[in-house]
């Protein structure tokens, strides 16, 4: 470490527990494969390219983004239903990424996953009973004779009739049959709950149902979540922590305070601003929002360095040389931005140049040692930099080289300006 | 066909209003029984401006929209009322006489962009064939006017990506081409259902900045229907609240969403979480699910749901359907509801628990913003 301004506020221990889920350097590429006789593979899909993060005990993830951004993929990666190309997940202590699906059979009852789409994800030739039940009888939870006691205990909690065991999907709405989809989860009794999406598919007045449903089986259970969803407020309610991803790597990841309230990367800023807000009819019109140009890039063939440079206004050379780490900012608050800062306050000479032991052409400078590893430890570090310090370091790093082309104010855009 | 403009009275303003829908009951024989989709709907919307339909699945937001585009067939459907679209009646109107109207002076944008386009056809195609249905143009013409729309819309590279098929697009790219489709032949009046709900907030920010751009230059009234009270707090200059196929609550929209008055919209404000809400604030969803249209409950529809019945004396939201009459705040802003003292319930029993601060800002607020009106 060669950071000089450490600041010296230590955080006390974050209640003593080791948390339930530690993911390092998480990655996922897909294959593309020509096509013909002999199907080469060429190219990889970077679905997901060393994403880290941790989920503590009983607490709560927020994964948002855009679609195509990597959450599902992670979601899905971290439930073993695909094998990561590389990266390490510890589950309770226990290296999971590597198991086969043998050794793997054992804790998938702990990790259990909550589906999008409560019309595909139940078998429509299978009683509720059949459905909830399966789990228990596959994991051999009770003895075959109290399967069904079981599965109206499950159906009790989670709000249906617990009579209705022998009942068929078809014959609930929306909102039950997502409850069936969380008595199956909650079958194994998990530790961890991997749900996708749980409540986009459904009605508006049926989704804070099922919210205040999911808040009280994890307050009752105490199961950690990875709550994936796009929803912005709804991911606010629910998670304690959030992490932002753009096109298979975690931008920003903050406690939700400090997230919505003051993001310092620029998507993070994008993304909050875009959000039609009831409260503007009070004011009429619309609010000032960051207009973001263009569409995301392929994954196939993501942009050099930062992969949100192309949409940025914020971007200058350095971003297309060099990746921004994921740098630690605050207590509890990462961010991977060569100019992080609050909305309207950004700096104007890169932050990380003395992170990554470059010049401001982003040259790596002989002799800089940087720690690179640093930067994908999962979870918060004791001690941070913050940004002016970080900036500072970094200034003087700038080098004959100069700061790329000087950015002026009409290259910054005006943006938009969060109330 | 008679082509006298009428009612022009209700509204008092000077422009006629261009669509009129009055008193419509849309109807569904099925296996099941009749299914009442919609039942009375009446309003009226002026050119340059935005009616926002809120509702959810089921509570008759898209057939009262697909019955103005004249959708729905009319051999399996009852239809009754009227619906006047420039002074010209729809209700009943032959297909060749609707096939005029429909595309030229309506135009829809519909939720799905993928579903919505042809796969085997290029999405410049998709578009001549819109605009030669109602213009005697060669394909080349068709074709440049396709390019021009694609541009319009914001397609970079308009010229190049006029050839694509709908799958080489992104789903934003997409809508934004169903967009320029509807919008080919300068329809009066636009209706888009749930036109951003399959798309990620960026993207619908630019879609609804869209929509907004071309309204000013087209001048067109815009129909927009959506769950979304965000979508519909920035976007719509009135408000209509739709539930069991009725409307329930109609009116501009800062009077609606700053002091609604019917306990639905309370249930529909109550129940979504806000960007800077309170999040140890659990949230108060509405009790029960949708009505079946089949069999709708006797009285108010949503009296099986509504916390709030029991201050209405002698259960007469079990027994009778509520008429939509005006408040106690003025003329403009109407309800269908039992309750005698909406206000003061809302403010003294529901606001304090929403998680979402609405209390109403200052009057000097009432300047609206410039691209809201020309």
């Amino acid at each position: 470490m060669t950071e000089p301004d450490v600041v010296p506020a230590r955080t006390p221990a974050e209640g003593g527990s080791t948390p339930i889920l530690e993911v390092t350097n998480l990655t996922k590429y897909f294959p593309v494969k020509s096509s013909g006789l002999v199907r080469r593979t060429i190219g990889q899909v970077q679905a997901v390219d060393g994403v880290s993060f941790s989920v503590k005990r009983g607490s709560s993830l927020g994964l948002v983004g855009e679609s195509g951004c990597g959450k599902s993929t992670t979601g899905r990666l971290i439930t073993r239903l695909y094998d990561p190309t590389s990266g390490s997940m510890k589950f309770d202590g226990r290296e999971i990424s590597t198991l086969s699906n043998k050794q793997m059979l054992p804790l998938r009852s702990e990790i259990q996953m909550i589906f999008q789409d409560p019309y595909s994800s139940l078998n429509p030739r299978h009683t509720v009973g059949t459905i909830v039940g399966t789990p228990l009888r596959v994991h051999k939870m009770v003895p075959e004779k109290q399967v069904l006691k079981r599965v109206q205990e499950l159906l009790e909690v989670v709000g249906l009739n617990p009579e209705h065991y022998n009942r068929y999907p078809n014959e609930f709405s929306g909102g039950q049959r997502q409850r069936i989809g969380i008595a199956r989860a909650l079958a194994l009794q998990p530790k961890l709950l991997v749900a996708d999406e749980p409540v986009s598919a459904l009605d508006v007045s049926i989704q804070a149902q099922v919210v205040n449903l999911l808040q009280d089986v994890q307050k009752q259970f105490d199961i950690a979540f990875l709550f994936i969803a796009h929803d912005l407020a709804v991911v606010r309610h629910f998670c304690p922590e959030v992490a932002v991803m753009y096109l298979g790597k975690v931008v920003e990841i903050a406690d939700r305070e400090t997230l919505y309230a003051r993001p310092h990367h620029p998507y993070t800023q994008a993304l909050l601003s875009a959000v039609p807000d009831v409260k503007q009819a009070a004011v009429g019109g619309r609010r000032e929002r960051i207009r973001l140009e263009g569409d995301v890039p392929s994954p196939i063939n993501p942009p050099s360095g930062c992969r949100f440079r192309t949409r940025c206004w914020m971007a200058q050379e350095i971003c297309a040389r060099q990746e921004p780490p994921l740098l630690q900012i605050g207590k509890s608050h990462k961010v991977a931005c060569h100019f992080a800062g609050e909305f309207g306050s950004m700096p104007t000479s890169p932050i990380t140049l003395n992170a990554l032991g470059v010049d401001g052409k982003g040259e790596p400078i002989a002799g800089a040692s940087t720690s690179v590893e640093d930067f994908q430890k999962p979870g918060y570090a004791d001690t941070w930099t913050d940004v002016a310090s970080h900036q500072a370091a970094s200034a003087s790093m700038v080098g004959e080289g100069g700061i790329g082309a000087g950015m002026t104010d009409e290259q910054r855009g005006e943006g938009g300006q969060r109330r | 066909m008679t082509q006298t403009s009428t009612t022009t009275a209700d509204t008092g303003a000077g422009n006629a209003p261009y669509l009129v829908v009055d008193d419509l009951t849309v109807r569904f024989p099925t296996a099941d029984g009749l299914v009442q989709a919609v039942s009375n709907l009446s309003y009226t919307l002026e050119q340059g401006r935005t009616l926002g339909i809120v509702g959810e699945s089921g509570s008759g937001k898209s057939v009262s929209s697909m019955a103005v585009m004249g959708l729905h067939d009319y051999k399996r459907t009852q239809m009754s009322g009227s619906i006047r679209v420039g002074g010209k009646e729809i209700v009943g109107l032959s297909n060749d006489k609707m096939k005029e109207i429909r595309g030229a002076d309506v135009a829809m944008i519909f939720q799905d962009p993928l579903t919505s386009l042809h796969p085997f056809y290029s999405i410049g195609a998709q578009i001549s064939e819109a605009y030669r249905a109602h213009n005697d143009v060669s394909k080349s013409a068709a074709r440049t006017k396709a390019i021009e729309m694609l541009d319009r819309v914001g397609i970079p590279q308009a010229r190049s990506r006029v050839d694509d098929f709908p799958h080489q697009f992104s789903g934003g790219m997409r809508q934004r081409a169903m967009i320029a489709m509807s919008l080919v032949n300068d329809p009066k009046l636009l209706i888009a259902d749930e036109p951003t709900t399959a798309l990620d907030v960026t993207v619908q920010a630019q879609i609804l900045d869209l929509l907004q751009d071309l309204q000013r230059d087209f001048n067109s009234a815009i129909i927009i229907i959506t769950h979304d009270l965000g979508v519909v707090a920035e976007m719509a200059d009135e408000v209509l609240v739709m539930y069991g196929g009725r409307c329930v609550e109609h009116g501009p929209t800062k009077e609606l969403l700053t002091h609604p008055e019917m306990p639905y919209t309370w249930g529909l404000l109550s129940s979504v979480p806000d960007v800077d809400s309170d999040t140890s604030a659990r949230l108060i969803p509405i009790p029960g699910n949708p009505p079946s249209l089949l069999d709708p409950p006797a009285g108010c529809a949503f009296n099986p749901r509504c916390a709030h019945k029991d201050k209405v004396p002698g259960d007469l939201c079990a027994t009778e359907l509520p008429e939509l009459l005006p408040g106690a705040r003025g003329a403009g802003h109407l309800k269908r509801c039992h309750l005698a003292n909406p206000d003061q319930i809302y403010e003294r029993e529901v606001l304090p628990e929403i998680p979402l601060d609405l209390t109403p800002a200052t009057d000097d607020a009432d300047t609206i913003a410039p691209e809201n009106r020309d």
